[in-house]
């Protein structure tokens, strides 16, 4: 009896031992499942970052400085383009919502066949060339373009309109460049609710419009403001469309970058431009985190 | 959510059907749910019976018939104008709403004042013993508080019918029972016309006050639960309520035979050719002494299970039909019992032999 007991001790023993290598074993294999992206991940975008703030400290004469923090301080031009660069932002985010929302309530509410049938051609843009799709807006918009064209056939207006290289154009084509971002979260969040919600809003007395602004809307915010979140931050970066629809009246950050090293060839004041971008947009996050998960603005959803 | 009864309306259903594309989800369904009662539609998934109450609240549109509440014809009116309260199988309680803001929802909607709001969210928190209970979030309930918050709702804006669409599924059993009891004397408290939809046979046995057995969009039986039990319209009815197996009946001049036993019986015959004989585990009995009045069938044992409180047992007849009895379980009772192959004789009283129309009615 006690022989045995032993036996079945030294057992068990043994047994805990293996299974805590066994645990070990599986962790560490996970970790070398996802050791490639941890890789790139470090050489893509640490060293790059550490880098770029490392020159931004960098001075004309090549000893460390802040004039390139100063002169964004000093210069009145600099304030300029940032607030431009919010305008921009929180202007064809407004209008990504105004356009988008409906849609993607139209949307949820169909079958799911034709739902995804219109999802395709939300996402058809996206399969295209941003310059080809960029590039047929300026020849769309400009004084002779088909818009213009047809505007003054149909009668609507009697002087072609200045709809490219200004404001006009830069929203338009940004608002289109980005509405998929903003569709696919808010879709993928409405059709998150469940249906029950408004009959429940519904067989309690609640009108159509009643249920939805008390009901459904609410709901679909999370959704809302994760799209929302992401065509804004996308919106402070982006370059090639306002570059090419703003005709250079319309001077952004990421404008003010390219010129800083393509004009001046001055790679500090552009790594400068660079980080306060960064730091920006971190705090637009931060913001942004403390009204609603961030989880959401990957996986949408009600919940 | 006074003490006192409110006036409660019966509701009128006449022809309503509903087709999708060539299948019928309601063919032809008429029924009368009288004011007060606790009627339940009772019948497997498909069979009709949530169509059937998503017509009454609204949210499906017939392709005809005529629905009425009290003498109001309701079946164009939209749901929100139909005043009924519904308890929902997933409960469908607002999740971005504390538990008082869903149970104020359809008093804020009537205009109620914020004081009267309150008190009423109260007492109708009170009412399903969640009292105290107001603040919580949705998230934070369990699927029993849940559940009875979805009741509060339902009921808090004093409506003269009440929905409910399989409430207790999401339950465990435990809680299940303690439920079904809560509702049943909850309904006789407030005394709303309540339509109840499960497909759970006990549930409906336990509750209601009348069952409305239904399949393939018809009601096939609509009665209270003792006639459901003891004297099923089909076999439909016979087989989706209780267990039980049948025997083909043959007649011989003045005598009705089954599995070659001549039957002795003292309950009504069905006037149709196509006869069976109904037979209830618990109403079939292992022969001991003198059978007297009883018919008597010759059987040999292929089964036996042990089940706790009770015991079942497997029997197959000379003509190969498998017959199950079931018999209360005393200390000692499983061993007296014949073992497997071992020949029996299982008596049925005449009283119990209940004769029903063949075929699926």
């Amino acid at each position: 009896m006690a022989v045995t007991s032993i036996d079945t001790g030294m057992a068990e023993r043994s047994n805990a031992r293996g299974l805590r290598s066994d645990e070990r074993l599986e962790r560490w294999r996970l970790f070398g499942l996802s050791s490639p992206a941890l890789l790139i991940v470090l050489v893509i975008l640490l060293i790059p970052t550490g880098w770029l703030f490392f020159v931004s400290f960098i001075g004309a004469d090549g000893s460390y400085s802040l004039e390139n923090y100063e002169r964004m301080i000093t210069r009145r031009s600099y304030a300029r383009i940032f607030q431009t660069t919010f305008q921009v932002s929180l202007l064809t985010t407004g209008l990504c919502i105004l356009i988008g929302y409906p849609l993607a309530y139209f949307m949820s509410q169909l079958p799911t066949r034709w739902a995804n049938l219109c999802l395709i051609t939300v996402l058809l843009p996206f399969w295209t060339s941003l310059l080809v799709r960029t590039y047929a807006w300026l020849v769309l918009l400009q004084r002779q373009g088909l818009v213009n064209e047809w505007g003054m056939t149909l009668g609507l207006w009697q002087e072609p309109l200045r709809l490219v290289h200004n404001m006009n154009g830069t929203l338009i084509g940004m608002v289109h460049i980005m509405l998929p971002f903003l569709i696919l979260p808010v879709y993928g969040g409405m059709r998150a609710i469940d249906r029950d919600y408004l009959k429940a809003a519904a067989n309690l007395g609640a009108s159509p419009a009643r249920a939805f602004w008390t009901v459904f809307f609410p709901l679909s915010t999370p959704g809302l403001f994760a799209g929302a979140l992401m065509v804004f931050i996308l919106c402070l970066g982006f370059f090639v469309t306002p570059a090419i629809l703003g005709g250079g009246r319309v001077i952004l950050v990421s404008m003010q970058i390219v010129s800083n090293i393509e004009l001046f060839v001055n790679w500090g004041a552009a790594s400068a431009l660079g980080v306060v971008l960064l730091v920006l947009t971190m705090m637009v996050l931060w913001i942004a985190s403390r009204f609603v998960r961030l989880e959401q603005m990957t996986g949408g959803g009600a919940r | 959510m006074s003490d006192v009864k409110q006036d409660a309306l019966p509701i009128t259903v006449r022809g309503v059907t509903k087709t999708y594309g060539k299948v019928f989800a309601l063919d032809d369904v008429s029924l009368d749910v009288r004011s007060g009662e606790f009627l339940t539609l009772l019948g497997p998934s498909g069979s009709g019976k949530t169509t059937l109450l998503m017509v009454l609240a609204g949210f499906t549109r017939p392709d005809r018939g005529s629905l009425k509440f009290g003498e109001t014809e309701m079946i164009r009116k939209p749901p929100h104008l139909r005043d009924l309260g519904m308890v929902f199988q997933n409960y469908a309680l607002f999740p971005h709403m504390t538990v008082a803001g869903n149970v104020g929802y359809p008093l804020k909607l009537r205009g109620v004042s914020k004081t009267e709001m309150a008190s009423r969210v109260e007492r109708a928190l009170e009412t399903v013993q969640l009292g105290g209970y107001g603040d919580r979030g949705i998230e934070q309930l369990s699927g029993g508080q849940k559940q009875r918050v979805a009741l509060a709702r339902s009921i808090v804006f004093e409506p003269r019918i009440l929905l409910m669409d399989e409430p207790l599924s999401a339950l465990d059993k435990k809680l299940r029972d303690r439920m079904q009891i809560e509702l049943r004397h909850l309904h006789e408290k407030l005394g709303m016309t309540t339509v109840y939809v499960t497909h759970d046979q006990r549930e409906a046995l336990t509750m209601s006050d009348r069952i409305a057995v239904v399949n393939h969009g018809r009601i096939m039986q609509l009665a209270t639960p003792q006639e459901l039990y003891e004297q099923p319209a089909n076999k439909f009815v016979a087989d989706f309520i209780g267990d039980s197996t049948f025997l083909e009946v043959t007649r011989q001049g003045d005598t009705y035979v089954a599995a070659g036993v001549p039957l002795r019986t003292n309950r009504k015959i069905p006037d149709t050719r196509d006869l069976l004989l109904m037979l209830r585990p618990e109403r079939v009995s292992l022969l001991e002494g003198d059978p007297g009045e009883a018919n008597v069938f010759d059987a040999t044992v292929s089964e036996l299970v042990y089940q706790g409180e009770s015991f079942l047992l497997y029997a197959r007849l000379q003509d190969g039909t498998e017959l199950s009895v079931r018999g209360a379980m005393r200390a000692g009772t499983f061993q007296t019992l014949p073992s497997l192959g071992d020949p029996v004789k299982l008596t049925l009283d005449p009283a119990d032999t209940v004769l029903i129309e063949g075929g699926e009615g």
